[in-house]
């Protein structure tokens, strides 16, 4: 397929049609839906929801975090003021946010039974798991069904007909805290991923895919499509002249000047620190990752898309930084408020799954480790680090990780009967570090 | 591995000796534990060598299969076996205490206590090693769907009475091993390596003998000396002085010695076979016996360094006083006993090759609860568990600086006392997060306020158990200069969502499984074996 | 990529020098690629198992033996196994491989058993090559039993024997491998199976490059079988593994290997790992070449135990296991890590430092804490 044949609105539009067809009008019980990094899933689930309540189809929708719920309640109320949406909650202390007080047609309650007759009922999995109903919904969206797991499908799923199946295979993937190898090979292993499960069993469901990122550059989508997708690739919506990041103040000659540039010429910055094993919270790493932010903010970026003609211009809100472990991102917090900056997203890799800005700055999660442990090889976690950005991608690494994933190679264990469907973190990890290696910028704190 | 943990191991490497890895002992022992130390046969799946098994360290029976691939000497075996086992497992079956249990009405739904039996304590059995646990379960599984010739006077083999009842057993015991603190099953290894950090690694403390070694050296020999030569030393025959926990064997015992010795049985078999007359036939039973009991004399010298060995740990951890939630676990472990002995004695059937979709499902979150509160009650009866989780930023302890006053908003104003608390400790405390401390036991929940002074100073505010009142009960609050200690952690596990029943399994997990069939038991051939 | 005449020749010539005088190579086996899998960056391993070195020898012969040994009891069973899946002209084996992975093609019947014996492996090689050639062009099925397939290594050729290879009438090719531990009720011990898996990707690798020098190339599946003993019985089943990751895995392993020739040229003159050789020369011999030890090497090499002694000489905390570091930055040796905890070195500003001296302290405090009766914190 050549750029020219390829029409990302036409495809993504194709898709998104196909979906919702077999969803309001096909005979399947479940239809399930892929979606990459930005290729506009929350669109698709609040488009889902609104055509299925016009059709008079009682709805409930399935997250799996409050702040998912949430997210999705105000989309929602934007786009269908006048919709009337339920949001059950839990009974603990601040069961959901604030925003949802000032919606006039939310309802919240901790009892379902209180939200009957609403259009649409939205909770967590975790709350409708403790949900008895009579009479089930006639239909149910299960959103990053790929994140939820097969026993939380399977506490719920008595409670619809039919369900819109949602989700991105290539993040975290949902993990059990003891072992559950006893069921590995089961169709129904209960610490395997809801989709799985349902495909599983279900092998004529309709499965659709969203082919178009929205939010990766060109300068990303290939990368990330191969590294984490190589089975179920896709694309960017835009071309490689369709955004552009550009900054007011020239660059001081600085390591973390160099780095962005080149990440905002190329959208992928390496700034690669000497090698060095530290502890998690390498003060050196972390200073460069806050001085790059700092930089970011000082230099008045400006960005252009496609979504308008002017620059927007590069402010706090549009950056983030994204760690593996909680205390480096404290360390990169309290590094930032050192140099004054306190508005920029800073967590770790789960917190920011689903989220998007114009410039991410990435702690690389193998920088200066001693040793590499499944976690921090884990596909997901890098492939949710490497595509929050519609822009550009700073990476801060210590030299040294092809080395350190030589010593600590892939020697998982193997299950009889388990579909393997992505690449595996040690090869994957090796597939991006080769790619950063041309956009290197080095630098001597 | 934590840095807590990682310190220690460092540190018995420095000293020369194991290290403390906990203050006080966090599983259950038995007044009277069955020690089982089985052996397999290379190569074969579930193929028993021989086991030394009892409850009297002094007196352990000797069991010995002397042909590991002639199935009737197997089932004379598991015979044996099961005469040991069951027999003990019967002796706790049979001393029952009234207890109640909440349970689901089928007419009503509600949910109503019941009075039913509990066992008033339940057997231990205790193996070497993992791989022990892992053979205990291969062996139930080859048991349990096993037909006697009372069950099925058609089938080709048929096993002795109780072998299948053996089975089902052992799989129980087996399968309650993989919940997180759970006590019937234990490996001496892990308890050990629970317990003590030795000066090797993980994978090295598999070894009962080296583990023991790091914790309890020889006189005047450091733990890292006694550890090799736990693992290396062999004698003039090329034996291990220390042979392997099982249930695997040492190659070369095998081969130098087992092997040869197997040949000579089967010769001795083969002649006795072929008498003639009485007196030839006498003659060849002399030689058979003979032969049988070499193998007895192999096997024993195998398995009695660590029969011994076993109990060795068992004494080391005894000496340890038992954590204060320890017995609330054991009454769980009590409470699996009794259901499978109801199970038994309802005629229900075995259990299944494998879970059904929900059974899968409760057993998953059930031990994922287990693995929750096992964390949370060891941190909270040992303070060396403690100081890792402090160090690791999920909890918090110092002294009560400032205690201010304070209500709740609304019409009854309830007490929400600020207490600030001065730690060295560096929590991760996010906007309002919940933290709780153990109050004569029960979980005292506080919110997090703020930091002052740097972070050095922990602001909450107690947001319950103080009562009704509009004053905080006595006690309920702590006064300045109380060291408290809190967590970010829970005390207490949530119960999980309600799963369906399994003959209303969903169509996303393949539909109700259909009416449990009596499992089938395995084809058998001629031969079983290779 | 192959290397050029002279230059592969030098190489070999090395190699020879390096296993010793009249020492024939060894070939890479099952041992030698899990070795290679579970310590790929080790110096050390990949010299030894480019040069064909018997290692276990070697272990000997430095008074550190390896502790493996084969129990006749698995040998035989595993033999006879085998033997039973193949016997019948491979009927139980053909009737897998179509049955779990390729269910659309004719039953297998009259498969072609070609004849592979030859003289040495380059021999044995060459005869499988022709075979393979002649069987992707008969549309029918054929069984190689025992193949032999060179693959590069790190720039040295290395000779591998898979137990057998199927080709299916579609011209594709099927790597089958047999192991003697059980499948039960399904499932069979995930570490062996991922052992059978990373195997079974080198042969789909060695496959690939010789089905690339055929044209049409055929292809190679990247579904293995893999047939085990059912149950408790002595009847076969297979599952079929999918190879991908571990195919992606290793092959990028293999791509980075360091070049055994530049390991080799970086050694002293007259290098040689003779195990006839005194202890004390090979021991320097050895030693000579950098390893990487950790203790999952236990399992795979021979040479672990030589190893294990000098990490634990040097104080290596990695002796202890690889997780051991993850916490420690920069500090590797024991003392050093003790040093630093104990407050009598280290740079506290060093967050490593910090948390290490805050760990001794909680420590110490509990562990005082218990003397003294009862938990500070309850």
């Amino acid at each position: 397929m050549t750029t020219q044949a390829f029409d990302p609105g036409a495809e993504a539009a194709r898709a998104t049609g196909a979906i919702l067809h077999d969803t309001l009008h096909g005979s399947a019980r479940g239809v399930v839906v892929d979606s990459p990094p930005g290729a506009g899933k929350s669109t698709l689930v609040v488009r889902a929801a609104l055509e299925l309540a016009d059709a008079g189809r009682p709805l409930m929708v399935v997250a799996q975090t409050n702040a998912q719920v949430d997210d999705l309640v105000v989309r929602l109320a934007e786009k269908s003021p006048d919709l009337p949406v339920g949001r059950l909650h839990s009974s603990d202390a601040d069961p959901y946010d604030k925003a949802l007080d000032d919606l006039p047609n939310v309802r919240k309650s901790a009892k379902a039974g209180d939200l009957t007759g609403l259009a649409v009922v939205i909770s967590t999995a975790a709350k409708w798991g403790h949900v008895k109903v009579d009479e089930p919904w006639r239909h149910a969206i299960v959103d990053e069904a790929y994140q939820m797991r097969s026993d939380a499908l399977l506490a719920v799923a008595g409670l619809f007909e039919r369900a819109l199946f949602v989700g991105d295979p290539g993040q975290l993937d949902p993990f059990a805290i003891v072992g559950s190898e006893q069921w590995a090979g089961l169709s129904y292993d209960p610490s395997s991923s809801a989709v799985t499960t349902l495909l599983a069993h279900n092998p004529e469901l309709p499965q659709h895919r969203l082919p178009v990122s929205w939010r990766l550059p060109a300068s990303a989508a290939p990368l990330v499509s191969d590294a984490f997708y190589p089975y179920t690739p896709f694309r960017s919506g835009t071309g490689h002249d369709d955004r552009r990041l550009a900054f007011a103040v020239p660059a001081d000659g600085s390591g973390a000047d160099r780095v962005i540039d080149e990440a905002a010429e190329s959208g992928w910055g390496l700034l690669e620190l000497p090698a060095r094993h530290t502890p998690r919270t390498d003060p050196e790493a972390v200073r460069a990752v806050a001085a790059v932010v700092r930089r970011l903010l000082d230099r008045g970026g400006a960005a252009t898309s496609e979504r308008s003609p002017d620059p927007t211009p590069l402010t706090a809100d549009r950056i983030a930084v994204g760690t593996a472990h909680r205390d480096q991102a404290a360390a990169v917090r309290a590094a930032l408020t050192e140099l004054g900056v306190t508005e920029v997203t800073v967590d770790t890799a789960n917190r920011l799954q689903g989220r998007e800005y114009d410039v991410t700055v990435v702690l690389h999660p193998l920088s200066g480790r001693p040793d590499a442990t499944a976690f921090h090889l884990e596909t997901g976690r890098l492939c949710v680090l490497a595509s929050r950005h519609r822009h550009a991608c700073i990476v801060v690494c210590r030299e040294g990780v092809a080395d350190l994933l030589d010593d600590y190679p892939s020697t998982e264990p193997v299950q009889l009967g388990t579909l393997v469907k992505f690449p595996d973190g040690w090869e994957a990890n090796h597939a991006v570090l080769a790619h950063l290696a041309e956009h290197r910028v080095p630098h001597r704190p | 591995m934590s840095l807590i943990s990682t310190l220690a191991r460092l540190e018995a490497v420095s000293s020369g000796r194991a290290q403390p890895a906990a203050t006080v002992r966090h599983r259950r022992l038995s007044d009277r534990p069955l020690v089982l130390v089985p052996l397999t046969t290379a190569g074969e799946a579930g193929a028993p060598l021989g086991a030394l098994v009892g409850t009297d360290r002094d007196a352990p029976h000797l069991l010995v299969v002397a042909q590991p691939r002639d199935r009737d000497l197997r089932f004379a075996f598991l015979s044996e076996l099961a005469d040991v086992v069951l027999p003990y497992l019967d002796g706790y079956a049979e001393s029952v205490e009234a207890a109640e249990r909440t349970e689901t009405d089928p007419e009503t739904g509600k949910r109503v206590k019941v009075e039913v039996e509990l066992c008033a304590d339940a057997p231990q059995l205790i193996v070497p090693s993992r791989a022990g646990v892992e053979f205990l379960r291969l062996l139930g599984r080859s048991m349990r769907f096993r037909r006697t010739a009372e069950q099925d006077p058609e089938t080709p083999y048929p096993a002795p009475p109780r072998l299948p009842l053996l089975g089902r057993w052992l799989t129980h015991f087996a399968e309650r091993a993989r919940v997180p603190g759970a006590s019937l099953l234990p490996a001496v290894t892990d308890l050990l390596a629970r317990h003590w950090a030795s000066g090797q690694s993980t994978l090295e403390d598999q070894h009962l003998g080296a583990l023991l070694a790091w914790i309890d050296p020889p006189e005047g020999v450091t733990g890292a000396e006694a550890a090799l030569r736990a693992e290396l030393d062999r004698d003039a025959e090329g034996q291990l002085l220390c042979p392997p926990a099982g249930p695997a064997t040492d190659p070369a015992f095998d081969n130098r010695l087992l092997a040869p010795a197997i040949e000579r049985y089967d010769r001795a078999r083969t002649a006795l076979a072929a008498a003639e007359d009485g007196l030839e036939a006498d003659d060849r039973l002399g030689a058979l016996t003979a032969a049988e009991r070499e193998i007895r004399a192999l096997v024993e010298s195998r398995t009695r360094p660590t029969w011994d060995a076993v109990w060795r740990g068992l004494d080391l951890l005894r000496a340890l006083p038992e954590g204060a939630h320890v017995e609330e676990r054991w009454t769980r472990d009590r409470w699996s006993f009794t259901a499978h002995r109801d199970r038994v004695l309802a005629g229900e059937p075995p259990q299944p090759r494998r879970d059904d979709a929900v059974t899968a499902a409760n057993k998953l979150a059930a031990r994922e609860r287990e693995q929750a509160r096992l964390e949370a009650q060891e941190a909270l009866d040992d303070p060396l568990v403690m100081a890792g989780r402090r160090l690791s930023g999920e909890a918090f302890a110092g002294e009560v600086t400032d205690v201010v006053m304070a209500y709740s908003e609304g019409k009854r104003p309830s007490p929400r006392p600020l207490v600030t608390v001065r730690t060295d400790d560096r929590p991760y405390l996010g906007e309002r997060a919940r933290v709780y401390r153990s109050l004569g036991g029960r979980p005292q929940a506080a919110e997090f306020v703020g930091y002052e002074d740097e972070g050095a100073l922990v602001v909450l505010r107690i947001v319950d158990k103080m009562g009704r009142g509009k004053e905080p009960e006595v006690g309920s609050v702590p006064e300045k200069g109380d060291p408290v200690c809190f967590t970010l952690f829970e005390h207490e596990q949530r119960g999980g969502a309600k799963l369906p029943d399994p003959e209303d399994t969903p169509w996303t997990h393949g539909g109700p499984p259909g009416e449990a069939a009596a499992p089938e038991p395995d084809p058998v051939t001629a031969e079983d074996l290779l | 990529m192959p290397l050029p005449r002279t230059r592969e020749k030098k190489l070999r010539q090395r190699l020879a020098e390096l296993r010793g005088p009249e020492v024939p190579a060894k070939a890479l086996d099952a041992r030698a690629l899990a070795a290679l899998a579970a310590n790929p960056g080790c110096r050390r391993r990949a010299l030894l198992d480019g040069a064909g070195v018997n290692k276990a020898a070697l272990a000997g012969a430095l008074g550190s033996p390896a502790a493996f040994g084969q129990s006749q009891f698995a040998l035989t069973r595993g033999n006879a196994f085998e033997a039973r899946v193949k016997a019948d002209g491979g009927a139980e084996l053909l009737r897998l491989v179509h049955e779990k992975l390729d269910r659309r093609a004719e039953p297998p019947s009259d498969a072609e058993l070609p004849e592979l014996t030859a003289i040495g492996p380059e021999g044995r090689t060459a005869r499988t090559t022709h075979a393979l050639r002649d069987a992707t062009a008969t549309g029918g099925w054929t069984l190689l039993d025992h193949p032999m397939l060179a693959l590069d290594v790190a720039g040295s050729p290395a000779f591998l024997e898979p137990d057998a290879v199927v080709v299916h009438p579609d011209g594709s090719w099927t790597v089958v491998e047999i192991k003697s531990f059980p499948m039960l009720d399904g499932s069979a011990d995930p570490a062996k199976v991922g052992a059978a898996a990373r195997q079974a990707a080198v042969y789909v690798l060695a496959l690939e490059e010789l089905a690339a020098r055929l044209d049409p190339a055929p292809a190679v599946r990247h579904h293995v079988l893999l047939v085990c003993p059912k149950d408790f019985s002595n009847l076969a089943t297979a599952s079929a593994v999918d190879i991908r990751k571990q195919r992606a895995v290793t092959a990028r392993q293999l791509a980075r290997l360091t070049r055994v020739q530049d390991i080799a040229d970086a050694l002293p003159e007259g290098t040689c790992f003779s195990p006839d050789l005194p202890a004390a020369e090979l021991t320097a011999a050895v030693e000579s070449v950098p390893a990487t030890y950790a203790p999952e090497c236990l399992s795979a090499c021979e040479l672990a135990f030589h190893c294990r002694d000098r990490s634990r000489a040097d104080g290596a905390v990695t002796s202890l296991g690889r997780s051991a570091r993850a916490e420690l930055g920069g500090l590797t040796t024991v003392e050093d890590v003790l040093a630093a905890a104990r407050g009598e070195a280290g740079d506290p500003a060093d967050p490593a430092v910090a948390a290490l001296r805050r760990a001794a302290e909680l420590r110490a405090e509990a562990l005082g804490g218990a003397v003294e009766g009862g938990a500070t914190c309850r």
